[in-house]
């Protein structure tokens, strides 16, 4: 029987534009690209071909200089056909055109049996060389994980909880063998437990077979799916520890690696938001171009494009590029609008998680909204309290730990739990904040003063 | 409204960077914003969204649930000049005249503590901050409806500087704005916020014979002196005016002598309900606030040594400020403590230090706007304590 976790606290943006779960006729994508920036923590990237190389995919472009083990490859074969960099020469995109047929690199296969008898420094080895080891982030600081150290267990979160976020149930339909593979492999490469997190809510019937994983099912609003909660809820993270984390995707591409010897980045992504004429499933691969699901497709032409979902997503141009953990695109409309008395009149079109004078939306628990991207008011110090705590379901106090960033406090820091979180999980915060603070933004600020101290 | 929008967007020029007035510009931009609020979007990064709430609309909700109180305390200044003087008067009389009387208050609160917040905004660069919203009209609702105009303006302008600018404005203050104000004036001017005369105006007529403008607290702080049961000596005051006019039930409903916007129990409550629904005001501050007071009465009943401290408990919850006090001015989220464990024992700590101050101290027998300041004061104790625990349960993990 697995442990079961209820979560109360926290808050599900229930937005219209929810995909539904067929794949859409979506014109193929020419186009890939790999961000260096997608991946936090990169200190010193390196790109390893030229413009107009041909590569595989599986083929290596690039690695960070203080993490040279580590290889990033690209997700398609095809060719280099721009490499853009911005001020100072900050490396931005590596973009290839993809072949209309994808030519793998060939990598080394094994048995299960073979995964189950392999030692760690082959499986790192494996993993490392062909491109899949970016998957697995670090914790504290959310960065790619250093293959030297030995986390204390991995964490994987089963569900996404999101605004409307992919069903995992659907995306990962009939891989469950390649998890299962995948697991295998993880579990060389910890001393420690291996933890599957699942929804109560929404019962997974492609995870929920998985062997030699400690399973945990929790329920409750959003963030519930987020790794950094269910960490904090089942083993909190401690100063001086490492933890591991991988998405279910990642997972999946370990085992396909590992059994069918290819580099497959090859995912389905959902399609949504209140612009999307029709919200459904793309199948792409990593670092898709969105154009193809941009054009046409959209109910009008004064719109957002969110790489990821609105809570934690990046706004990308309608040529931009998913980025390398996504699996969702959200289309919204634009926000930059002026309206009278708006900080005063009655609404029932917007969601807010407050009740004070005519914030109405309380009313209609169950009603979607197609929010755009007004800030909707300015920013001011901090004035309200209590409401970080009731959408963050970890015992942190958000404010002061905010605060204490604000004051490059590295003690304080520390002793609140900046260890404990990355941008997600506080994410909520920014949504509900009366005084409009970027928290995300503090957060990460907050992690690299710790980090690089 | 595109008229007033293509206004603004013409003189915005004026105001912006190289813009002949350029140095006021948080001026036109606290108007702008009142108008409209702004067409800003979300950063490239991070929640691409936002909830619909804003600070103005947290601040005027706060507004709102006074407005209660403020029309009570309107009609209750015109009805006891007519009781006083002893003249029959309609409804529409009695409210004229409380109006002719507050709302000069209201506007010289507002009009000062708005030019003070110009000032500050436009010498030291920042928004005009909305708190004053809320602070302009508590400092009228806790003040005598005779208080001097200037004297009101005074204590706005103190308030507003020591209390908040000094700071850094909203949201870094360490003292309620309002009560600060009121201290000023107690303190300052004594003559004019406290005593009997000042209470009821009289304008240039004479009261009726046997006319006493004393407060409940006043009387059943001199029951304690005289050793006369208290509620009795409550019951039968200004019996010239009206039959008891300081019943538990006239008390409650309040159509007594007191500030201008503290003395109807009732109204408070409305206006708590509204910040208890919203969520604007903290409900475990006002809980605890009232259980805190009533808690301490009765100890201090159980302890009598004299007719004022054997007045029932529920009496203490009805007479002077307590309950404007502990709902309007203790909930401010600003000076208050600021941790949900916190917020019980600041809120509890209030309602008992009120009573020990009302009972306990001879010169002055109101203690709300003493206690709320001395737990401002407290206020980050109670949360260093509170956030030292979660500190703590974080450093033992890590040891086991």
């Amino acid at each position: 029987m697995s442990k079961q976790v209820k979560l109360k606290r926290g808050f599900d943006i229930r937005l219209v534009g929810k995909a539904e779960k067929k794949v859409g006729d979506y014109q193929p994508v020419k186009t890939f690209a790999i961000k260096p920036t997608d991946f936090i923590g990169m200190q010193r990237p390196k790109v390893l071909v030229k413009e107009g190389d041909t590569v595989k995919a599986g083929t290596p472009i690039l690695f960070d200089k203080k993490l040279e083990k580590v290889k990033y490859v690209a997700p398609v074969s095809g060719e280099i056909i721009e490499i853009k960099r911005g001020e100072k020469r900050k490396l931005l995109e590596i973009k290839i055109l993809a072949d209309g047929e994808i030519n793998f690199e060939n990598f080394e296969k094994l048995t299960s049996s073979g995964i189950k008898s392999a030692s760690r420094e082959t499986i790192v080895d494996k993993l490392t060389t062909s491109g899949v080891w970016p998957q697995i982030i670090q914790r504290p600081y959310g960065i790619v994980a250093n293959p030297d150290d030995n986390p204390r267990a991995i964490f994987i979160s089963g569900f996404d909880s999101h605004p409307l976020a992919p069903d995992y149930d659907y995306i990962l339909k009939g891989q469950s063998n390649y998890f299962q593979a995948g697991i295998d492999a993880l579990k060389k490469l910890t001393d420690g437990k291996v933890y599957l997190g699942l929804s109560a809510d929404n019962k997974s019937t492609e995870l929920s077979a998985i062997q030699g994983v400690e399973t945990t099912t929790f329920s409750g609003p959003h963030p519930a799916g987020n790794v950094g909660v269910q960490i904090h809820n089942t083993a909190p993270i401690n100063k001086g520890e490492t933890l591991w984390t991988i998405n279910p995707f990642g997972v999946v591409q370990i085992g396909k690696l590992l059994i069918n010897g290819i580099y497959d980045a090859s995912k389905l992504v959902a399609i949504t938001g209140s612009e999307v004429k029709n919200p459904s499933y793309a199948q792409t691969y990593i670092g898709s171009c969105v154009d193809s699901y941009v054009e046409g497709n959209t109910k009008s032409n004064h719109f957002r494009v969110i790489s990821g979902n609105v809570l934690t997503g990046e706004k990308i141009s309608q040529e931009g590029y998913l980025g390398f953990y996504q699996h969702q695109v959200t289309i919204i409309p634009e926000g930059d609008y002026y309206e009278f008395m708006g900080w005063m009149k009655p609404t029932t079109d917007k969601l807010s998680f407050h009740k004070a004078l005519g914030l109405l939306s309380f009313l209609f628990p169950k009603k979607e909204y197609a929010l755009d991207s007004n800030v909707r008011g300015e920013p001011r110090a901090f004035v309200q309290t209590g409401v970080f705590e009731k959408v963050t379901p970890m015992d942190i106090y958000p404010v002061y730990l905010l605060k204490a960033i604000m004051a490059e406090d590295f003690d304080e820091m520390e002793e609140l739990g900046i260890y404990e979180v990355i941008e997600e999980d506080l994410a909520l915060c920014e949504f509900v904040d009366v005084s409009k603070h970027p928290v995300q933004q503090l957060i990460r600020k907050g992690i690299e003063l710790i980090q690089y101290s | 409204m595109k008229f007033l929008r293509d206004l603004l967007d013409k003189q915005k020029p004026l105001f912006q960077k190289g813009g002949k007035l350029e140095n006021l510009y948080y001026l036109y931009e606290a108007g702008e914003t009142f108008m409209f609020s702004p067409n800003h979007t979300a950063a490239t990064k991070g929640a691409q969204v936002k909830d619909a709430i804003d600070l103005k609309r947290m601040m005027i909700t706060v507004v709102i649930a006074m407005i209660p109180c403020l029309l009570f305390g309107i009609y209750n200044t015109g009805h006891l000049h007519y009781l006083a003087v002893g003249e029959a008067a309609t409804f529409g009389d009695k409210f004229v005249l409380g109006l002719t009387l507050v709302l000069p208050i209201v506007l010289v609160a507002y009009t000062a503590g708005g030019i003070v917040e110009a000032i500050f905004a436009v010498v030291r660069k920042h928004p005009i901050n909305e708190g004053f919203l809320v602070t302009g009209m508590l400092i009228p609702l806790v003040v005598p409806a005779t208080t001097p105009l200037w004297q009101v303006a005074l204590a706005t302008v103190f308030a507003v500087v020591i209390a908040k600018e000094v700071f850094g404005g909203t949201g870094m203050n360490i003292l309620n704005v309002a009560m600060t104000a009121r201290a000023f004036l107690y303190f300052a001017y004594p003559a004019q916020i406290s005593g009997d005369q000042v209470w009821t105006y009289l304008g240039d007529k004479m009261p009726v014979d046997g006319f006493s403008g004393a407060t409940a607290l006043a009387v059943a702080y001199q029951s304690g002196q005289e050793g006369v049961n208290a509620v009795a000596n409550l019951a039968s005051h200004n019996s010239v005016l009206m039959d008891n006019m300081f019943s538990f039930q006239n008390l409650f409903m309040g159509f007594i002598p007191g500030s201008i916007g503290e003395t109807s129990t009732l109204m408070v409550l409305i206006g708590a309900a509204i910040l208890i629904f919203t969520g604007v005001g903290s409900w475990k501050i006002i809980f605890s606030g009232f259980a805190g007071a009533y808690l301490m009465a009765i100890v201090m009943q159980a302890l009598a040594v004299n007719e004022f401290m054997a007045m029932p408990a529920h009496y203490h919850l009805v007479m002077g400020g307590v309950a404007f006090g502990i709902v309007f001015m203790a909930t401010d989220p600003v000076s208050a403590a600021q941790t949900e464990s916190g917020k019980w024992i600041y809120g509890l700590l209030i309602g008992v230090l009120t009573i020990i101050i009302r009972v306990t101290n001879p010169a002055y027998p109101e203690g709300i706007m003493l206690a709320v300041l001395f737990m401002n004061v407290f206020a980050p104790l109670i949360d260093y304590y509170v956030v030292k625990a979660n500190k703590k349960r974080r450093l033992q993990r890590a040891t086991v």
